[in-house]
C-alpha cells in the first residue's frame, strides 16, 4: 500500500472533511434533543431555557404527578395499544402484500402506487377527509377505530417496502425444492418462508409500531374524545410551556430508543438464526 | 387411474405411447404423420375428453389421434401458480386502503361543492366555495383595491409552496454529501450502518417532541445566543432566532432532512464500483466522476427523498405553532381552522387546492424518474 501518494494524502483529507461534517450534522440533529434532555433536569426555579438553576427531579415528579394536561399515563397507555395493534396489521398486510409482488399480476402497477400513496398523502388532508366523512355519515370517530385506519394507512408502504426488499433477496428455490418434496403451500410457508423472511417482518413491525406511537398529524381530528399521546404533548404547548413537557419529552425519548434497541435486538437474533 | 368404460381401461395411460389406429375410431388427418401420445392429466375417459374438447372426435388417447402440442401449452398456462393466491393475498390490504385512503380522499372532493350551514353541511353542487378560494371579495370589481389581486387563500398556498422548496432544497444540500460521505467514503460495512442508523434513529422518535427541543436551543438565552456571546461573534443576545422564520426554518430541516438521506444513501450505496474504478481508470477527476457517474446514477434516490419531504412539508401545521408562535399560516392550518369552525365545505376546498397542487409537484418530480424501476 503506497500510503504516501499524492492522491492517497488527498483521498484522506476528503474523508476526513466528510468525517467532520458527519459530525456538525450529528449535533444538528441531536443536540437540541440534549438541551432538552438536561433542562429536563431544571432547578424548581429555572425555566425553559439555561442557564440551570440547579438540578433536580422536580419537574419530573411533577410528570409523574396528576398532571393539568390531562392523564398523560391514560393517554400513553392507549398510544401504546394503538401502537401494538398498528404493528401487527402492518406486519401483516405487507407480508402478505409482498407475496403477492412475487408474481406477476394485472393491477400490480397500479396497487404498488396505491400502497405509496399512503406516504405521499399529508396527514392533514386524510384526517380532514376521514373526520368529514364520518361525521356526515354519522359515526363517531375513536382512536382505535379511525386512528387505528389511518395509522395503518400511514405505517403500511414502509412495512412494504420492508418486505419488497426482503423477497428480493429471497432464494425461491428453497421452496421449489420443498414443493417437490410434496409439501403443500401452508407447510412450505410455514416451514420455509416464514422462518427466513421472520427478520424482515420484525424490521416491518417496528416501522408500524414507532410510526404510530408518535403518529400525529393523521390522529388530530381522528381520535375522538380521547387523545393519544402526541395529542397530549401538542394540547400542552398551547399552554405555558415548562420543563415538565421537556421531561415528557425526554422520557417519550428514551421509550423510543429503548423500542428501536428491542427490536433491533429481536431482529439480530432472528436472523442469525435465519442464515 | 382406472376406468373401465373406457377403450383405455386396463392401460397405463401415463406412459407416452407411440400412435396406433384402431379401427374403430376415426383419426383426423392432421395429426397422423408424427404422432406422439401427449398425455393430459384431464382426459381420463374418451367421454371426458369429448366433453372438454366440444368435439365429436376423441384425440389424445391410445388409438386417437394426438393431442397437438400447443394445445397442451395453451392449457399449461392457466396451471395453478406456486404459492397463496394473488386475490387473497391483496384483498384485505386493497380494501383498506380503499376505505380509509382513498375514499376520503375522493369525498374531500365532493364536500367542496356542498353547502355549509354553519354547523355543518349539505349536498349541493355549488362553485361558490371555489370561488370564495381564488376570487377575494372586489376581485372584478376595478374601482376596488382588491382588483386582481389573488385571494389570501391563494398566497397561503404560493408561500406555502415556496417555503416548501426553499426548505428542500436546503434539505438536499445538507442530506446529499452526508448520504455520499456513508456510501461512497465508509467502507468497512457494519461503521457504515451504524453510522447511518444513528442518522436515521430521530426518524423514529416524535416529530413534535423534536420541535419543542429547539425552544433551549433558540430563545434569547438559548445556547446558540450563549454560545455567539461567549465566542464574542454579538455584543448582546439576538431576538430573532425563535419566533421567527429563521427558527421556523431551522426546526423544519432538522425535523425533515433524515427522510432525505436515506433514499440517496440507498442510490449512492446501490451503485457498481466497478464503473467508478474503470473511470478512474481511463483516467476520469473525481469531479468528472461525480458529474457522469455518481450524480445522474443518484438521481431516483433524491427524487424519492425529495417527494418525500415535498409532501409533508407541503401538509404541515404544527411546527409553525410551537417555533413560529403561530404567526404564520400555512395551507394546513387554514384547513384545520376551517374545520374547527364547522365550515367544512371551505376546509375541503383548500384541502383539494392542497392536492392539487401537491400532485404537480409530485408529478413534475416523477416525470425525471421512474421510481418503480429502481426498486
Amino acid at each position: 500500500m503506497a500510503r504516501s501518494t499524492p492522491e492517497s494524502r488527498r483521498r484522506r483529507r476528503v474523508k476526513a472533511g466528510f468525517s467532520v461534517y458527519y459530525v456538525i450534522f450529528f449535533i444538528f440533529v441531536y443536540g437540541p434533543m440534549f438541551a432538552m434532555f438536561t433542562l429536563s433536569f431544571q432547578g424548581p426555579r429555572g425555566g425553559v431555557t439555561f442557564p440551570m438553576r440547579g438540578l433536580s427531579f422536580f419537574w419530573w415528579e411533577k410528570l409523574a404527578g396528576p398532571s393539568a394536561v390531562g392523564n398523560l399515563k391514560a393517554s400513553m397507555v392507549r398510544s401504546l395499544i394503538l401502537a401494538v395493534i398498528v404493528m401487527v396489521i402492518t406486519a401483516l398486510f405487507s407480508t402478505m402484500l409482498a407475496m403477492a409482488f412475487r408474481k406477476r399480476f394485472r393491477g400490480s402497477a397500479t396497487l404498488f402506487y396505491a400502497v405509496m400513496s399512503g406516504l405521499m398523502v399529508p396527514g392533514t388532508l386524510l384526517s380532514l377527509g376521514l373526520a368529514t366523512l364520518l361525521r356526515q355519515v354519522g359515526i363517531p370517530p375513536n382512536w382505535w377505530s379511525s386512528g387505528l385506519a389511518v395509522h395503518v394507512v400511514w405505517t403500511l408502504p414502509f412495512g412494504f417496502l420492508v418486505m419488497m426488499a426482503v423477497f428480493n433477496r429471497f432464494d425461491a428455490r428453497l421452496e421449489e425444492a420443498a414443493r417437490d418434496m410434496g409439501a403443500d403451500e401452508w407447510t412450505v410457508f410455514k416451514e420455509i418462508t416464514l422462518p427466513l423472511i421472520l427478520p424482515g417482518i420484525v424490521a416491518a413491525g417496528l416501522f408500524g409500531f414507532t410510526l404510530s406511537y408518535d403518529e400525529f398529524a393523521r390522529t388530530t381530528l381522528l381520535s375522538g374524545a380521547l387523545n393519544t399521546l402526541p395529542l397530549d404533548i401538542n394540547a400542552s404547548l398551547t399552554q405555558r410551556v415548562q420543563p415538565t413537557l421537556f421531561a415528557l419529552g425526554t422520557a417519550s425519548t428514551i421509550f423510543s430508543l429503548l423500542m428501536i434497541g428491542i427490536f433491533i435486538v429481536i431482529y439480530t437474533i432472528l436472523y442469525r438464526r435465519s442464515h | 387411474m382406472r376406468t373401465t368404460t373406457s377403450p383405455s381401461a386396463g392401460l397405463n395411460s401415463l406412459t407416452p405411447r407411440r400412435f396406433s389406429t384402431l379401427a374403430n375410431v376415426s383419426t383426423p388427418p392432421a395429426f397422423q404423420a408424427g404422432g406422439v401420445f401427449v398425455y393430459d392429466w384431464r382426459v381420463t375417459t374418451v367421454e371426458n375428453y369429448a366433453k372438454l374438447t366440444d368435439t365429436a372426435t376423441p384425440r389424445g388417447l391410445l388409438g386417437a389421434a394426438p393431442v397437438a402440442p400447443t394445445e397442451v401449452d395453451a392449457k399449461r398456462k392457466y396451471r395453478r401458480e406456486p404459492g397463496f393466491p394473488v386475490p387473497i393475498l391483496i384483498a384485505p390490504a386493497t380494501l383498506w386502503l380503499t376505505v380509509f385512503l382513498f375514499l376520503p380522499l375522493f369525498s374531500i372532493f365532493i364536500f367542496s361543492f356542498w353547502k355549509a350551514t354553519g354547523h355543518g353541511m349539505t349536498p349541493a353542487f355549488t362553485f361558490e366555495n371555489y370561488r370564495a378560494f381564488f376570487a377575494s371579495e372586489g376581485f372584478f370589481d376595478p374601482s376596488k383595491s382588491d382588483f386582481l389581486t389573488p385571494s389570501i387563500f391563494i398566497r397561503t398556498l404560493w408561500s406555502t409552496f415556496r417555503f416548501t422548496l426553499t426548505v428542500m432544497g436546503i434539505c438536499l444540500i445538507l442530506a446529499y454529501p452526508l448520504a455520499y460521505f456513508l456510501s461512497m467514503q465508509v467502507e468497512n460495512f457494519k461503521w457504515q450502518l451504524a453510522l447511518f442508523l444513528f442518522v436515521m434513529v430521530p426518524f423514529w422518535t416524535s416529530y413534535l417532541i423534536r420541535a419543542v427541543a429547539w425552544l433551549p436551543m433558540l430563545g434569547r438565552q438559548g445556547l446558540i445566543n450563549e454560545f455567539l456571546v461567549t465566542i464574542g461573534a454579538i455584543d448582546e443576545p439576538l431576538s430573532f432566532f425563535l419566533y421567527s422564520e429563521f427558527s421556523y426554518i431551522m426546526a423544519l430541516v432538522q425535523l425533515y432532512v433524515v427522510l432525505a438521506v436515506g433514499p440517496i444513501f440507498f442510490s449512492l450505496a446501490k451503485i457498481d464500483r466497478t464503473l467508478l474504478e474503470a473511470a478512474r481508470d481511463m483516467g476520469a477527476t473525481p469531479f468528472q466522476i461525480f458529474r457522469e457517474i455518481i450524480m445522474p446514477l443518484s438521481l431516483p434516490g433524491v427524487a424519492i427523498g425529495m417527494i418525500f419531504i415535498f409532501v409533508m412539508l407541503m401538509g404541515e401545521f404544527a411546527t409553525a405553532v410551537v417555533v413560529y408562535g403561530g404567526k404564520t399560516s400555512t395551507t394546513g392550518t387554514v384547513i384545520l381552522s376551517y374545520y374547527s369552525t364547522a365550515n367544512y365545505p371551505f376546509a375541503a376546498v383548500n384541502a383539494f387546492m392542497l392536492m392539487v397542487a401537491m400532485m404537480i409537484g409530485v408529478v413534475f418530480i416523477l416525470r425525471l424518474v421512474d421510481i418503480r424501476k429502481e426498486l
